[in-house]
């Protein structure tokens, strides 16, 4: 059984039809990124996924449970967990208190403060406590917000655009990060733009299409084929 | 048991709010002191006029725990507060002041008014009204309100024995009055009232401090900070909201009946569009996001407002008007909190 899977998920608005018929299954244990030019209906499948959005028509299962009309609360009280495009923490608290409001959910006082350690220093942040979170530098927020996701203790973790405006360096970091939290059995489905990230981190790539899956595959099979690069990168396949 | 009340009360110096160390407690004390000696050294009508400011700074609380801390502003303070006013005088005009039966009308009231507040609550927030819509909604709540209780002067408009008497509003209900063995203790606007008003305050003081650094309170400020992403850590914030607005309202409407049981009379003016914006006033220019701030603000403007009021007239609402918008523009997050930070800056620095 697939941990996540959409049955002929369909999106509209108005005539605009802006996911077309989706078959996505996330496997358990898998990094999955979610690839496709500008306007290919990457972030409306994934609203769709976080509950968002509701769906024209057409099923998401997870676990095998149908969760297609379940509020985002309680897709994230199942265990699926997110991290937005633009930075979604508490900016006007503290780094502490960022990190403990997620963990309080699921942890009392004595083992949420040595949590809230664990990951403070898993993301870099052991020095930054007291901080207010709307302080710190463009990517230590990216990391606290991966951090609050995490705090869930998530089966699936949805990150859309993880490394926006971050450094090449950064980007890098960030794609450790989640290989790391990936091989404490925590599944990802990424929408990234920046392909050395997907490069770095996936193990399937699906490319959307006006809407549609337009291929599936591993990195380099998706690298390799001529169709995709003619849509997404609008040139020739590379090696 | 003893483990868990020592936990609850030492969220009193929770980091949701301001005043954490003995610079704090001690003023605090010292302060505290000085209200309880107030009416050894002051008048009966000097008493009474300090426990009237004091009646008003329940609405404030309620005020500032849903707008302040859980970022919902709302203008239908004054409507909980009508209600409550209104529902003590029809119970106590009804049944009397006889066994017990004010303190009765007061919890009955209180209980009332949440209850409504809930009823208004789960169709704003279930609805998804929030914002400047929840704002124009509440606000029409009051004014709605205020308007028919306005129109009510006939003699029909009566429950039970309670006439409701329109524009003039409802008088005669009886103070609160406390059974007691040899005598009923009657508290009337002085000494007795005071003292029952200013420990009511210093309960929902604590009670709020405490509530606002549990667990609930800590998921309100994350739903004032972001209502997304506390959603997407898993909260109900609809549930969260809907609290914080109940028990706003509530004591909303713990104000409406002191203040009645203060002067034995209510009227629909209460309720007006003036007096839904005073209660944001005052919180705003004390710092909204601190219970502390909220309330010294409120008392301070109170006796800003009576004074103006008394020597000003007509100017007094111009000249509070002209004070909000000085407050908004040099302290926006108010006037009282923004002392409090530079006296921390101050203390940090040396």
């Amino acid at each position: 059984m697939s941990l996540l899977q959409t049955v002929k998920l369909n999106k509209s608005f108005g005539g605009l039809h802006v996911t077309d018929d989706v078959n996505l299954t996330i496997e358990t244990g898998e990094i999955h990124c979610l690839i496709g030019p500008n306007g290919a209906g990457k972030s409306t499948l994934f609203r769709l996924l976080l509950g968002e959005y509701a769906p024209s028509s057409g099923n998401i299962l997870y676990q095998g449970e149908e969760i297609t009309r379940l509020k985002p609360f309680q897709r994230v009280q199942r265990g699926i967990s997110v991290k937005f495009q633009v930075p979604g923490i508490f900016k006007g608290l503290t780094v502490r208190q960022n990190l403990e409001i997620a963990l309080q959910s699921r942890l009392k006082s004595k083992e949420l403060q040595e949590e809230a350690q664990r990951l403070r220093a898993f993301l870099q942040l052991d020095g930054s406590a007291e901080e207010r979170a709307g302080n710190l530098s463009h990517g230590q927020q990216q990391w606290l917000e991966i951090g609050m996701a995490m705090s869930l203790k998530p089966r699936l973790l949805l990150l859309d655009e993880p490394t926006a405006g971050m450094s090449p360096e950064e980007t890098h970091m960030t794609g450790e990060m989640i290989m790391e939290l990936n091989k404490s059995g925590i599944s990802v489905l990424a929408v990234e733009h920046d392909m050395d990230f997907v490069r770095q981190v996936a193990h399937r790539v699906t490319v959307l299409h006006f809407g549609k899956i337009f291929a599936q595959g591993t990195i380099d099979e998706i690298m390799a084929s001529e169709e995709v690069a003619q849509i997404y990168l609008g040139e020739p396949a590379y090696a | 048991m003893t483990r868990r009340l020592v936990q609850c009360f030492s969220r009193i110096n929770g980091p949701q709010t301001l005043g954490r160390g003995l610079g704090f407690w001690i003023p605090f004390a010292f302060v505290l002191l000085l209200a309880f000696a107030f009416p050894m050294f002051s008048d009966d009508y000097t008493t009474g006029n300090v426990a009237y400011f004091f009646t008003w700074l329940f609405m404030a609380a309620g005020l500032c725990l849903m707008w302040g801390y859980g970022g919902t502003l709302s203008f239908g303070q004054t409507a909980f507060f009508g209600i409550g006013g209104y529902t003590y005088g029809v119970l106590t005009i009804n049944f009397g002041a006889d066994n017990g039966m004010t303190l009765y009308a007061l919890a009955a009231s209180i209980i009332f008014g949440a209850i409504m507040a809930g009823l208004l609550g789960y169709f704003l927030f279930y609805g998804r009204i929030n914002g400047v819509f929840l704002g124009i909604v509440t606000l029409a709540v009051s004014i709605l309100l205020e308007r028919f209780m306005a129109q009510t002067a006939g003699p029909q408009w009566h429950i039970g024995e309670a006439r409701l008497n329109g524009f003039n509003g409802m008088n005669g209900m009886p103070a609160l009055t406390i059974p007691w063995p040899g005598g009923d203790i009657v508290l009337l606007a002085g000494l007795g009232f005071y003292y029952v008003v200013l420990c009511l305050l210093l309960f929902v003081y604590f009670g709020i401090r405490i509530l606002v650094n549990s667990r609930f309170g800590n998921v309100l400020v994350a739903i004032r900070e972001n209502p997304l992403r506390a959603e997407m850590l898993g909260y109900d914030v609809r549930k969260f909201q809907l609290g914080a607005f109940v028990i706003g309202s509530a004591l909303a409407s713990l104000s409406g009946v002191l203040y009645t049981c203060w002067g034995q009379y209510i009227t629909p003016s209460s309720m007006s569009l003036t007096s839904a914006a005073l209660p944001i006033v005052w919180v705003a220019i004390g710092g909204r996001s601190d219970i502390t701030a909220s309330l010294v603000g409120a008392l301070l403007t109170l006796i800003v407002f009576q004074t103006l009021t008394v020597n000003g007239a007509q100017y007094a609402l111009i000249i509070m008007g002209v004070l909000l918008l000085v407050n908004v523009l040099t302290a926006p997050e108010g006037l009282v909190l923004q002392l409090f930070r530079v006296r921390l800056k101050i203390r940090r620095r040396n």
